[in-house]
C-alpha cells in the first residue's frame, strides 16, 4: 500500500497531491495490464475505476453498424481515462481498447465515490482535477468536430 | 515659331481658342490625345482631336447617388468637376490580355504577350486629384521590385495637360485630402482657366522641357502679374467651395481601432454592394483574371479585368469567402482607402475626388461614414487590437 | 508568334515558365507530389515559398514549393485537388505540363533558429506539411547548426497523412523526433487520435531556446498557437504561414490583402505576433 501510494505520486494526474490523500487513494488503487488489443471496458458496462495509464496507448471506440470501428481518440501514458463512475448511472459509453500494452493503476469507482463523499478535500481535490481532464478532452472533442482539415472545394 | 520661349516654371497666356492648336500639335508630335467629352450624358475621357469635342459650355452638378449635366451660362471649357471616368482606364486598362500561348507540336508550350501600344498618350484636362491618383498607382503598379510591364508601357511618357480647377463639384473634397485644387507636380503643363468680362484666356504654366517646347509651338503671350494673381484666387475659390470634407487626422487609428464599430452595420444595411465604387475610384487596382482556352486547337489566354473587392468571390477561399457579409466588404474597402493605405504604399488611397459619392447608386458618403465613426466612439477606449504595420513603421496599439 | 515576343518571358513577371512534370507522387486519395524538371533556369527558393502553378487552360493557383532548397534541377510541389484547377492537377502524370511563376513571398526563418543552434518544433496540420518540408531537408541537411529538430504533424484520417515514407526516415536521425496525430481512425492505426494541441502536450520544450513554425488550416494554426503560448513561447518565436486567394502573387491584384498585409508579398510566413491580432477579427 506505502509502496502504491509512492507511485501514484509520479503519475502526472495525481501531481502535487497531499500525502495523506494519495494514501487514502492507495487504498482505492491497484495495478492492472492489458495485453495489445484487450478491452479495458465495454459500451454499456458498469463504470467502476478510473485508469491512471503507467504507459501505454489505448483508443476509446465505437462500432457503427454499417460504417464499422470509429476510434475516438486515444488515451496514453501519464493521461486518465475514465469517470463514469462519477455520476448515474454509472455506465461506460464507449468502448477502450489498448492499442499495445498498457500498464495502468485501476482506482476502483466505488471507493473514490465513498472515500469522496467522506473526505471533501479529497473530494474537491479529485473532482478538480477530473474536470480539468474533462475540459481538455473538451476541447479536443470541439477541434475534431471542426474537421479543420476536410477538403472544401 | 509663333509663341514666347518658355523655361520650365514659366507661365504664358493662350487664347480659349488655341486649345484646338495645342490638341493639334500634341497629335503631330504623334500623341494619342484623350481629354474630356460628353457621351451618353457624363463627360467621359476619350480620344479627341479638336477642341470642339471638349465639354463647352457644360458643367455637372453632382451629389451623393446624383450626376446631372447641365448647360453653363458661359463657354467654359473645363467648368466641371471630375466624371465617371478616371484616367486609370487607359493605364490600368479594364481588360487586358496578359498573354496567350499555344501548344506546340512537340507538345511543349510557348507563351507570349501582346506588344504593347506603339503611340504615347496625353492627358489633357488632368485635375489635381487625378495626378495624385495616378501618382498612387505608379506606386501600387510600378513602384515596388515587380513592375507591371503593361501599365508601365501605357503610363511611360504620358504627355499631362493638368486643369487646375475653378470651381468645386458638389461631392468633392481633395482640400482635405491634401490633393488639390491647384496641381504642383506630376504634369507637363497646367492650365487655369481664366474668364471674366469677355476674356477667355488659359494661364498656361510649364514643368517640363518638353511642356515647354509643345506650348512653344502654340500662340501665346507672355502671363502677367494679374493673370498669375488671378489664378490663384480661381484656385482659392475652388477650395473655399469644396462639397464635402473629410476629417482626415488619425484617421487610420480611428478605422482600426474600430472595426467592430455598429456604423459598418448601418451602413452595411444601404450598401448594394454592386461596386460602382471601385470602378469609378482613381486609385482602386484590384484585378481578377480569368482564362480562355480552345483546347481543341490547343490555345489558351489569361485575361486580367478590374475586380471589386466588394465580390463575393473576390476573397473566395476553399470553398467560401473570407468576406461574406456586406458590412465586411465595406469596411474592407473603406479601410484600406483610408488607413492600411498608409501601411501598404505611405500614402492615402483616397484623393478627395468624390466619384464614390456621386456614382453610389444609393448615396453612401464616405466622408459621412468616417465622421459618424468619429462622432460616436465606443467609451470603453480600450483598442480592440493593434494593427501591426508591414514595414514596421506606424507599429503599435491604435 | 513571333520569335520575338517570347524576349519579354522573365521581364514579365505574369508569364510561366513551362516546366514538364518528371515524376508524379501519389501521396493520398486527393494529394499529389509532382517534381518538375527544372534544369534550366531554376532560380533559388527559401524553405516556406511558394509559385504560381498555371494548368494550360484551366487557370493559376499558388502552391508552396515542399522540395530540398539545394536541388537547383527540380522544383516540388505538392498538390490537394480540391478546386478547378488542383482538381485536374491531380491527374498529371510524368511528362505533362505546368507552368510555373515564382518563387514568390516570405520565407520560414531558419536564420533565427541556426543562429545560435536553437531548437526547432514545427507543428503541421493536413497539406500544412508541405511548406514545411523544405525547412526539414534543411534542418537535416545542416544537422549539426540546429538545436533538437521536433515534428508534430496532425491529418485527418491516418490515410490522410503524407510523406509516409520520409515521416519514419526523419525520426531515425538524432535528435529529431516525429509525433502524429488523426482526427479519427476506424481500426487499423493505433498511432495517436485526437488534435494538434494533444501532440504539444507530450513534448517538453524550452520557451527560452525554442523557435516554433506553424502551418495548416488557419483555424488549426489559431489553437496551436494559442497552445504554444500557454506553454510559455513568446509570439515573437512563433512564426505562421497565412492563405488567402492570390490572382498575382505580386501585390497587383489586391486579392491576398489582410488588413495591412498582403500575404502574397508580406507573407505567406509572419511572425505570430504581427499577424495573430488580425486572425481573431472576423471577416478581415
Amino acid at each position: 500500500m506505502e509502496n502504491l501510494a509512492r507511485l501514484l505520486k509520479d503519475h502526472p494526474f495525481l501531481a502535487g497531491m497531499e500525502q495523506v490523500h494519495l494514501e487514502f487513494l492507495a487504498g482505492c488503487a491497484a495495478n492492472a495490464r492489458y495485453a495489445a488489443d484487450e478491452f479495458l471496458f465495454k459500451e454499456g458496462q458498469e463504470s467502476d475505476a478510473s485508469y491512471l495509464i503507467r504507459t501505454g496507448r489505448v483508443a476509446l471506440e465505437v462500432s457503427i453498424p454499417g460504417r464499422g470501428l470509429a476510434q475516438l481518440q486515444t488515451v496514453e501514458t501519464g493521461e486518465v481515462l475514465g469517470w463514469s463512475w462519477l455520476y448515474p448511472p454509472y455506465r461506460w459509453q464507449f468502448d477502450a481498447r489498448a492499442l499495445e500494452p498498457v500498464r495502468a493503476f485501476r482506482l476502483d469507482g466505488n471507493c473514490l465515490r465513498a472515500k469522496c463523499e467522506t473526505d471533501h478535500d479529497l473530494g474537491y481535490e479529485l473532482v478538480k482535477r477530473f474536470l480539468y481532464q474533462v475540459h481538455v478532452r473538451l476541447e479536443r472533442t470541439r477541434i475534431q468536430l471542426l474537421d479543420v482539415y476536410r477538403a472544401d472545394t | 515659331m509663333q509663341g514666347e520661349r518658355l523655361g520650365i516654371g514659366g507661365a504664358v497666356v493662350i487664347q480659349s481658342g488655341a486649345l484646338d492648336e495645342l490638341i493639334k500639335v500634341l497629335a503631330a508630335e504623334g500623341y494619342k490625345v484623350i481629354g474630356p467629352t460628353i457621351s451618353d450624358g457624363a463627360i467621359v475621357y476619350d480620344e479627341i482631336r479638336q477642341a470642339a469635342q471638349l465639354p463647352i459650355g457644360w458643367t455637372d452638378l453632382q451629389q451623393a447617388g446624383s450626376y446631372q449635366l447641365q448647360r453653363r451660362q458661359d463657354a467654359a471649357v473645363f467648368g466641371f468637376a471630375v466624371g465617371p471616368h478616371s484616367w486609370k482606364k487607359f493605364l490600368h486598362v479594364p481588360v487586358l490580355r496578359l498573354w496567350r500561348a499555344q501548344r506546340q507540336s512537340d507538345g511543349s508550350i510557348g507563351a507570349a504577350t501582346d506588344p504593347h501600344p506603339a503611340s504615347k498618350f496625353a492627358f489633357i484636362g488632368v485635375r489635381s486629384c487625378e495626378l495624385h491618383a495616378i501618382a498612387i498607382q505608379d506606386q501600387v503598379l510600378i513602384g515596388g521590385t515587380c513592375k507591371d510591364p503593361h501599365y508601365a508601357a501605357r503610363r511611360d511618357g504620358v504627355f499631362m495637360v493638368a486643369v487646375n480647377c475653378t470651381s468645386a463639384g458638389g461631392t468633392c473634397f481633395c482640400v482635405s485630402m491634401g490633393t488639390g485644387p491647384r496641381a504642383e507636380a506630376g504634369f507637363d503643363l497646367a492650365l487655369t482657366e481664366l474668364l471674366d468680362d469677355g476674356h477667355h484666356e488659359f494661364l498656361v504654366e510649364s514643368a517640363s522641357a518638353r511642356g515647354a517646347e509643345v506650348i512653344r509651338q502654340v500662340a501665346n503671350r507672355p502671363a502677367q502679374p494679374h493673370h498669375r494673381q488671378a489664378a490663384a484666387q480661381a484656385s482659392a475659390r475652388a477650395a473655399a467651395q469644396m462639397g464635402r470634407q473629410l476629417d482626415t487626422a488619425g484617421v487610420r487609428e480611428l478605422l482600426l481601432g474600430n472595426l467592430e464599430h455598429p456604423r459598418w452595420d448601418e451602413v452595411a444595411a444601404r450598401c448594394l454592394a454592386c461596386g460602382n465604387c471601385t470602378m469609378v475610384c482613381p486609385t482602386c487596382f484590384c484585378t481578377t483574371v480569368e482564362d480562355h482556352s480552345d483546347l481543341a486547337n490547343g490555345v489558351a489566354e489569361r485575361v486580367r479585368t478590374w475586380d471589386s473587392c466588394y465580390t463575393l468571390e473576390f476573397s473566395h477561399l476553399h470553398g467560401g469567402s473570407v468576406r461574406s457579409s456586406i458590412r465586411s466588404r465595406y469596411r474592407q474597402w473603406l479601410t484600406h482607402k483610408l488607413a492600411t493605405w498608409w501601411d501598404q504604399f505611405g500614402t492615402s488611397g483616397c484623393v478627395g475626388c468624390g466619384r464614390c459619392i456621386t456614382w453610389c447608386p444609393v448615396g453612401i458618403d464616405l466622408t459621412e461614414e468616417v465622421s459618424a465613426i468619429r462622432n460616436n466612439q465606443p467609451r470603453h477606449g480600450r483598442p480592440l487590437f493593434s494593427v501591426p504595420s508591414p514595414q514596421g513603421k506606424g507599429e503599435g496599439e491604435v | 508568334m513571333p520569335e520575338q515576343e517570347y524576349n519579354l518571358q522573365g521581364a514579365d513577371p505574369m508569364l510561366p515558365r513551362f516546366l514538364r512534370v518528371r515524376r508524379a507522387v501519389v501521396e493520398t486519395h486527393d494529394t499529389i507530389t509532382l517534381e518538375l524538371d527544372d534544369s534550366n533556369a531554376a532560380p533559388q527558393f527559401a524553405p516556406g515559398q511558394f509559385n504560381m502553378l498555371y494548368l494550360f487552360g484551366a487557370g493559376e493557383v499558388a502552391i508552396s514549393i515542399s522540395g530540398p532548397p539545394d536541388d537547383r534541377q527540380t522544383l516540388v510541389h505538392t498538390i490537394r485537388g480540391v478546386g478547378a484547377v488542383t482538381g485536374p492537377i491531380l491527374q498529371l502524370r510524368r511528362g505533362a505540363i505546368l507552368g510555373v511563376r515564382g518563387p514568390y513571398g516570405s520565407a520560414w526563418p531558419l536564420h533565427e533558429v541556426s543562429n545560435g543552434g536553437r531548437d526547432l518544433l514545427l507543428m503541421a496540420g493536413g497539406i500544412g506539411l508541405a511548406p514545411l518540408r523544405p525547412v526539414i531537408y534543411e534542418v537535416l541537411r545542416r544537422r549539426r547548426e540546429f538545436g533538437n529538430l521536433t515534428i508534430l504533424y496532425g491529418a485527418r484520417t491516418p490515410a490522410d497523412l503524407l510523406y509516409r515514407g520520409e515521416l519514419a526516415q526523419w525520426r531515425m536521425f538524432p535528435g529529431v523526433s516525429v509525433k502524429l496525430i488523426v482526427d479519427r481512425a476506424a481500426g487499423v492505426w493505433s498511432g495517436r487520435i485526437g488534435v494538434i494541441t494533444d501532440l504539444l502536450r507530450t513534448v517538453q520544450f524550452d520557451p527560452a531556446e525554442t523557435i516554433a513554425m506553424i502551418c495548416g488550416p488557419e483555424v488549426m494554426m489559431r489553437f496551436a498557437y494559442h497552445e504554444l503560448v500557454r506553454r510559455g513561447l513568446a509570439a515573437e518565436r512563433i512564426y505562421m504561414s497565412m492563405e488567402r486567394n492570390m490572382k498575382c502573387a505580386v501585390g497587383w491584384c489586391g486579392h491576398c490583402q489582410l488588413s495591412p498585409f498582403f500575404i502574397c508579398k508580406d507573407g505567406p510566413v509572419f511572425r505570430a505576433d504581427r499577424i495573430q491580432p488580425l486572425l481573431a477579427t472576423r471577416e478581415l
